[in-house]
């Protein structure tokens, strides 16, 4: 009994140790996330201002200046490649959730789900040889290509899974009233579907909106603000990076309040639809 | 409409195949464009590989398979190898995997086994929002707040008290593979743990109460009953993470340093490919120094490609696994 007894109290303490241990791990993680959103917020709000918003960049060694063009540039391109993503995305959606055979529907998930594990920087050096190269210039077309190619399996895959969410019986019930297959589709199971890709839609956009590495050598940049889809074109994110980099006080300010208002942009969506989605659940 | 004219009269026949026949067009229309948008996919990434290839030819055809084992990058005389490169990608994942494993599975335990739903669930929404943060910021973060600390406290005490081995010695720079490493960790925690956790809940509670009704103390449980039965789910969760940590670049460009060189010493500035690639490509010219860029791409795009598709397989056989029996 007492052997017994104190081989339970070893048993019982180291339970409770690793139990401590793994409740530390997520400690760790909230508190990691503190550290960066508090820094990002703190120096972000004590460097933003109203020329950050609505002044144009300034050249080297100018003080003062904003990021007017490159937020406007992050919209442009956002746009774009949410309008070469969506058709995209939906339509194959639609195929993997409602026409698919097995084999090919599973084909063109696996692609799916491998394509979204591609490196954004590999994807950029694709629109790069692709549209940049041929065009003979850094464009916004050739950025927004590259975006969509990040967005489309998101948009493909969380497109497929809420469509897979609308019982049978709807479809049946919408087949029985003498409807074309395609009509069903179009007017029932993606209205009933809906709150689901818009979710999927907003936090690819989410994503893409933070996109940084396949925009260096494809949208460029531009000190000129926006020019036209076939020339090169500034982006928040873009901004962000050279600025970290430049050996600037003034430069590097603007980073962090640029830091500040993309974190805003993008966890923004993200905790918006993620409400949304979870209160229609219910 | 139309149909209900058809069951009113359905004597007539020549109607009834009209309406089915534009009926059919319609499907097939329809059936044959998100068809065309699925198979484009499969044929972006059949593409890129295509493409990469094209565009590296002028490099392969150079250099051949001494790209890989040749460490030199000289944009002058035009000689280009890939081993640093292909070191400091490995180098940087592996420390990212060791500090990121122990903390995601731990968080992972956490967040399944052990917190209540009220804990469980704002718990997972922050770990989501770490996920959602773009690198460029992370990177932003670990240059300015990360790498200090890591240079000063951290480094100069590794170096202090673990520096009889080769990986701890050397001046602390802070910016560096370490710092590349730790900053990777960061990024995959959220993916692991996300993962990891899915998994977990998947296993019945069954093997739980079977492993409680033996006499087992809750850890017991969870080491002999549920991370037995979740194995596969789990490796694919950390080989997941290992993807993305390969091809990670704008916040390992930011704290790696950017020095083309092989060293054992975790505190030397390093580069991985797709450091190199996002720091060189657009000041880059002639072919064969785009090439070699493009063909370090392509050694990027194939590991991820592998170890992604293992991944996959590991993640998706305990789905099916909890298919059959859930």
């Amino acid at each position: 009994m007492i052997t017994q007894g104190a081989g339970y109290l070893r048993r019982k303490w180291s339970s409770r140790a690793m139990l401590i241990l793994s409740g530390l791990g997520a400690g760790l993680c909230i508190l990691i996330l503190a550290l960066i959103l508090g820094y990002i917020l703190f120096n972000g709000i004590s460097y933003l201002n109203m020329d950050f918003l609505t002044q144009p960049a300034k050249p080297v060694g100018e003080a003062g200046g904003g990021m007017r063009d490159d937020i406007i540039g992050t919209f442009i391109l956002v746009i774009l490649g949410s309008a070469i993503a969506l058709p995209v995305g939906l339509m194959a959606g639609v195929f993997l959730a409602e026409y698919g055979k097995p084999w090919a529907a599973s084909a063109v998930r696996f692609a799916a789900d491998i394509l979204a594990g591609v490196p954004s920087i590999v994807v950029g050096v694709f629109a790069y040889a692709v549209l940049v190269r041929p065009m003979g210039s850094y464009s916004a077309l050739s950025a927004g290509f590259a975006l969509a190619i990040i967005m489309i399996p998101v948009v493909a895959r969380t497109a497929e899974e809420s469509m897979r969410l609308v019982p049978n019986s709807v479809r049946e019930a919408a087949l029985a009233l003498g409807i074309p297959r395609w009509r069903a589709v179009v007017g029932v199971v993606i209205p009933g579907a809906l709150t689901g890709i818009v979710t999927g839609i907003m936090l690819a956009v989410a994503r893409i909106a933070g996109e940084t590495a396949p925009l260096i050598f494809t949208a460029l940049g531009s000190a000129f603000g926006y020019q036209g889809l076939d020339q090169p074109i500034g982006a928040l994110p873009l901004q962000i990076y050279r600025y970290a980099l430049s050996p600037y006080d003034d430069w590097q300010k603007q980073a962090w309040a640029a830091a500040f208002l993309l974190v805003i942009i993008v966890l923004g969506i993200n905790i918006v639809v993620r409400l949304v989605s979870r209160r229609r659940r219910r | 409409m139309q149909n209900s004219k058809t069951m009113q009269a359905p004597s007539h026949k020549r109607g009834n195949s009209g309406t089915s026949g534009a009926r059919r067009l319609g499907d097939r229309i329809f059936f044959n464009a998100t068809l065309i948008f699925a198979l484009l996919i499969v044929a972006i990434l059949i593409g890129l590989l295509i493409v990469l290839n094209m565009d590296a030819m002028p490099a392969i055809n150079k250099f051949g398979l001494a790209f890989l084992t040749d460490s030199s990058w000289d944009p002058v005389k035009e000689v280009f190898g890939a081993l640093p490169a292909i070191y400091g990608t490995l180098l940087s994942s592996i420390i990212g995997l060791v500090i990121a494993v122990p903390v995601s599975l731990g968080a992972a335990i956490f967040l399944a086994e052990l917190a209540p739903r009220w804990l469980s669930r704002p718990g997972s929404f922050l770990i989501e929002m770490l996920a959602a943060i773009p690198s460029v910021i992370i990177g932003l973060w670990g240059l300015f707040v990360m790498v200090p600390v890591i240079r000063n406290p951290v480094e100069s005490w590794l170096g202090s008290t673990l520096g009889f081995l080769p990986l701890f010695q050397g001046p602390p720079f802070g910016v560096g593979f370490l710092a590349a490493g730790v900053i990777l960790a960061i990024m995959i925690i959220p993916i692991i743990t996300a993962v990891s956790r899915e998994v977990m809940e998947a296993v019945p509670d069954t093997q739980r109460e079977a492993m409680l009704a033996l006499g087992a103390t809750r850890w017991e449980m969870i080491q002999k009953a549920v991370l037995p039965y979740c194995r596969s789910g789990l490796t694919g969760a950390i080989i997941l993470g290992l993807g993305r940590a390969l091809g990670e670049t704008m916040a390992v460009t930011m704290v790696i340093g950017n020095s083309y060189a092989i060293t054992e010493s975790l505190f030397s500035p390093g580069v991985t490919i797709a450091s190199k690639i996002a720091s060189e490509f657009s000041e880059a010219s002639g072919d064969v120094y785009i090439g070699s860029l493009v063909e370090l791409a392509l050694v990027l795009f194939v590991i991820t490609l592998l170890v992604n598709i293992i991944a996959r397989l590991l993640v998706w056989r305990m789905t099916t696994v909890k298919a059959v029996i859930g």
